[in-house]
């Protein structure tokens, strides 16, 4: 760190936004990490089925697995399309 | 009753070698038996770090396969009468590391030994999970940077559930966080992680900031670990780690900028 340092001293480092984004990834991976493994080909069998008698997107569909102390929770949720 | 330390990362180039090969010497230094086992098997380097590159005979794998016994193939350090280097063999068979061959080793070790430090190879293949599957304290060497950071978190989800204490349901390993290749003057301008940022995300109890230093590359240059070293900042940061986990109360340092003003002011 020089003198000419103390003149760009008002520029934002780059490390808040490494914190941030490893914020947001750890806590991601971590909820991940006690998935069962079954998980993404139940989700895109699900959405397969879905799709037979809806016309919904990719998207449509989350599978989330939840799990504490006392029970594993399956959350299934499903966006229908607006009925027109 | 001996110890089993692993040290590890998850990413390469952190300092895993580095690290072993200081608190190895340090635990040595300070009269607890010990002994340094690199797990790296295929690509041997601790021999290198610790200077006894010359003196391998028999290695890890010798041993395993009882091609030599456990005697001839550790390899007494130079400098330090009560430690041991036990070298990684040079094989390309990634299945020479068995998971009974190495719990056999280690068992025969702890009969003598005090401490048993693991050098973990990087990555989470085999030889990163017998590193770390017998251990019960883990030093988790961490760069202040976003992929190491990522992948210590990752290392700390496996030693939580892959281990032979978590297997068995005992009490879990002991976890600590080994802060290495710090710079306190980029953490001041914000242009990198401070030990608070990374804590916040890892949740460990910090044994120690290394340095960046200049100390850390002589020392390999020469094959002798940076913590004899004595004068230099690294060298002084492994002392206090090694203290602090011998149960020592030493103040962090090496955590803020100390330049002068003046130095500061006109660079360097």
């Amino acid at each position: 760190m020089s003198l000419l340092d103390y003149f760009r001293i008002s520029k934002v480092g780059t490390a808040s936004v490494a914190k941030e984004r490893l914020q947001i990834l750890v806590a991601h991976e971590r909820s991940s990490k006690n998935q069962p493994s079954y998980l993404p080909q139940l989700q895109k069998e699900l959405l397969a089925v879905i799709q037979k008698y809806v016309n919904v997107g990719q998207d449509a569909i989350s599978v989330s697995f939840e799990q504490d102390e006392e029970q594993e929770t399956l959350e299934l949720n499903i966006v229908l399309p607006d009925q027109k | 009753m001996a110890r089993i330390i692993v040290v590890t990362s998850g990413k390469g180039g952190v300092g895993k070698t580095t690290t072993s090969a200081a608190i190895a010497m340090g635990l040595a230094k300070r009269g607890h038996k010990t002994a340094v086992i690199d797990f790296d098997v295929g690509l041997r380097n601790l021999d290198l770090i610790m200077g006894c590159e010359r003196r391998v005979v028999y290695d890890f794998v010798n041993v395993i396969n009882e091609e030599a016994t456990l005697n001839q193939a550790l390899i007494r350090d130079k400098n330090c009468n009560l430690l041991y280097i036990l070298p990684a063999s040079q094989t390309r068979d990634k299945d020479a590391l068995s998971q009974e061959g190495v719990g056999r080793v280690l068992d025969e070790l702890k009969k003598d030994f005090k401490y048993i430090v693991c050098d973990s190879p990087a990555g989470i293949e085999k030889g990163a999970h017998l590193a770390m599957y017998f251990a019960d304290d883990a030093f988790v060497v961490t760069n202040p940077e976003v992929s190491s950071v990522r992948d210590s978190d990752r290392m700390l989800g496996l030693l939580a559930s892959k281990s032979r204490r978590a297997e068995q349901n005992e009490e879990p390993i002991n976890e600590f966080l080994l802060l290495t290749r710090y710079s306190p003057d980029r953490v001041k301008l914000g242009e990198m992680l401070s030990v608070d940022d990374v804590q916040d995300i890892l949740s460990l109890h910090l044994l120690g900031v290394i340095p960046e230093s200049k100390s850390v590359l002589n020392a390999s240059n020469s094959g002798t670990p940076v913590i004899l070293d004595e004068k230099s900042d690294a060298g002084q940061a492994y002392a206090d780690i090694v203290a602090r986990y011998l149960g020592e109360d030493r103040p962090h340092r090496f955590i803020e900028d100390k330049k002068g003003f003046f130095r500061k002011l006109f660079g360097g």
